[in-house]
């Protein structure tokens, strides 16, 4: 049955203090289902986390099963990687989880290491994260401590290493490539795809990038069966959603909701509304990188099929009368991305936000590809004309072309991340930004 | 002048070097080493960087690739105590701006122009999402979170770290 409001399954220690202890994470159930998941075959783990639909909540909402699939069964060394560099603007769920359940995320790489049949494997936490890479070191070492972790686990002959990396300020490095690259102590520059991570990934071996909260979930699926965790959510996608809900809202926080809560349940019944007693303008829907909801489409649930394809959710046009080609003619809406859900109220700058937006994507590209480095230091330079109201009549189409200039034509998603939600707010917020270049008309005029 | 680890770091690092299954280098260390130099000796000069790379065998070349790629390496000197102050979307949309000011303000530096004030007790940067938007807008100091904050407890803040400087070096 589906979750209700309230229900937790991830974040059910959050605000318990004692519970980052390993004895507190114990005495809450913690590490009850590891002996079960070692007397587990590595395939049979794989296959429960296949039917329970996990999917991915780094950003792509890839089926996690169906990825561990693709290691090689002939593979020497295999290795699991944690993705903990979190910095998608409006994503926080991750350090919390971290903060709060250390051990709950340990448990998870063991059971997946398993799985993987991984014996090196690492976590990769954001460089700025000091204070939960000290929670997360300190977890390691007391399971270490306790035989959870090391050579013969348990005493079942399994060795399961687990070494915590930090990263030290580079946002590219959440794409797995380049955080793989960056494992190895080279400059985090993602590499060309393929061959995949799941084939040729750290040290040239098979490796699986897993973001913190999937991982986190995967001793529920050991401790309660693939089926029911599939049942706790909607269509194809297994398990709770954990969101982020920042910006113009009443109650901002990280929540633990039913996989098909819609937008407006969330805004309303969740967080108290839009602040100030204001309307809603605007939603991202899953951190900067996805476009934007307009006020019409908050009644779609935050799930990640139908981020992509409900009919209710207008498609990202290039220019008017021209739309957006993801491949093949199919037609881009949104994407679930990684729970971060900013909320704009009717008041809201939108060209100016775009620009803020623009500026980071500018700031974080790595540089290798040309459309990505110039292009989006042009949608910095012309976005923040417009927002400034130094805009000219040209700038849209300008915006629209380097936009269209950039998708697809990279290495890595960073180019796309930029391009998109670009294209998505000038699709649906046009009258805001012809607003800001008529302003700039008429300051002409007068001088 | 030449530079050396402490014993501390020596170790640390030592330890390291048996995590990573990758035969015949120690590259996958660099990362943790430059941590560890920057937080000895206070930024990462041409002799730390040296350092690094003989301690592990590498190129400077190399060593000075990372150091340059990752915001966090200081090539040179800075305040005690780093505050970094988010101005992207969801503390924006707070007031981010406006909190970033007050710190200029109060610290009389300017973030665009380096951001240490002149005792050298700060340096304040402008940072991108650091993943606590939920209470926005905030900041990071080491191992410190300023949560929601407002214009007018600028000064607080800035005194309070003052009587407890520089949390970052806690951690390494
Ligand atoms: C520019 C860019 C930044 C990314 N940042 C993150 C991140 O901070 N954390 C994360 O888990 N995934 C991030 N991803 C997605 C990862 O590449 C990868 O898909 C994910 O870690 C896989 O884990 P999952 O299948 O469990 O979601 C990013 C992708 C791109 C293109
Ligand atoms: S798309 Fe941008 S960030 Fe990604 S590899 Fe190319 S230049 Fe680097
Ligand atoms: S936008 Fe400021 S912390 Fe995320």
């Amino acid at each position: 049955m589906p979750t209700e409001i309230g229900t937790k399954v991830v974040t059910a220690r959050f605000g318990n203090e004692e519970a980052k202890t390993l004895a507190g994470y114990e005495k809450t159930g913690g590490y009850s289902s590891l002996r079960k998941a070692l007397a587990m075959r590595p395939d049979d783990i794989v296959n429960e986390v296949k039917a329970s639909n996990l999917r991915g909540r780094g950003g792509a909402g890839f089926s996690t099963g169906t990825k561990w699939g693709f290691v090689p069964k002939d593979a020497k060394q295999v290795h699991l990687v944690c993705n903990a560099d979190e910095s998608e603007p409006g994503t926080c769920k991750d350090r919390e989880l971290m903060y709060w359940d250390p051990h709950l995320l340990i448990e998870g790489m063991i059971m997946s290491a398993h799985a993987l049949k991984a014996v090196h494997n690492y976590i990769y936490i954001r460089g700025e994260m000091m204070r939960e890479y000290a929670v997360l070191q300190k977890a390691v070492d007391e399971a270490y401590a306790r035989g959870y972790l090391g050579k013969n686990i348990l005493g079942t002959g399994l060795e399961v290493q687990l070494t915590v990396h930090r990263g030290a300020g580079a946002y590219i490095c959440g794409e797995e490539t380049a955080l793989l690259n960056s494992l190895e102590g080279l400059r985090g520059q993602p590499r060309l795809k393929p061959p995949f991570p799941a084939v040729k990934g750290l040290f040239g071996n098979p490796t699986i990038v897993n973001n913190v909260e999937t991982l986190m979930n995967v001793p529920f699926i050991i401790d309660k069966g693939g089926a029911w965790f599939n049942g706790l959510g909607t269509g194809r996608s297994g398990g709770t959603r954990i969101v982020c809900v920042s910006g113009h809202i009443t109650k901002p926080g990280v929540f633990e909701l039913p996989m098909g809560i819609t937008f407006n349940q969330i805004i309303n019944d969740v967080c108290g509304g839009v602040w100030k007693g204001n309307k809603v303008k605007a939603v991202i829907p899953g951190g900067v990188s996805m476009p934007p909801l307009d006020a019409d489409e908050l009644d779609v649930p935050c799930e990640f099929d139908a981020l992509q394809t409900d009919e209710r959710i207008k498609n990202v046009m290039v220019r008017p009368g021209q739309q957006f080609d993801l491949g093949g003619g199919r037609a881009l809406k949104t994407m679930a991305g990684s729970g971060g859900i900013v909320v704009m109220d009717h008041t809201s700058d939108i060209p100016k936000y775009v620009w803020r937006i623009m500026k980071f994507f500018a700031h974080e590209s790595c540089g290798q590809c040309t459309p990505c480095r110039e292009g989006t230091g042009w949608l910095e330079k012309v976005s923040k004309r417009v927002a400034d109201g130094n805009g000219k009549a040209t700038d849209l189409e300008l915006l629209a072309s380097i936009a269209h200039g950039i998708a697809g034509n990279t290495i890595c998603a960073l180019g796309d991340a930029a391009a998109w939600p670009m294209l998505g707010f000038l699709t649906k917020f046009r009258p805001d930004f012809e607003a800001a270049i008529a302003k700039a008309k008429k300051g002409e005029a007068a001088a | 002048m030449s530079l050396e680890f402490s014993a501390d770091a020596q170790k640390k690092i030592a330890a390291l070097c048996e995590r990573y299954t990758v035969s015949g280098t120690k590259q996958p260390v660099v990362m943790a080493a430059l941590h560890l130099a920057q937080k000895e000796f206070g930024h990462l000069s041409d002799d730390a960087l040296r350092l690094v790379a003989s301690t592990l065998s590498l190129p400077y070349a190399h060593v000075y690739g990372v150091a340059t790629f990752y915001t966090m390496y200081r090539r040179d000197p800075s305040g005690k105590t780093t505050i970094r102050m988010c101005t992207n979307i969801s503390c924006m949309m707070r007031g981010g701006y406006e909190v970033l000011a007050a710190f200029e303000q109060k610290l009389g530096v300017n973030v665009k122009t380096g951001g240490t004030s002149s005792n050298k007790a700060f340096t304040l940067i402008e940072e991108e999402c650091i993943a606590a938007c939920a209470n926005a807008p905030c900041a990071v100091v080491g191992t410190r979170y300023f949560l929601d904050i407002t214009t007018d407890q600028v000064g607080k803040i800035i005194a309070e770290l003052e009587s407890h400087p520089s949390p970052e070096s806690e951690v390494v």
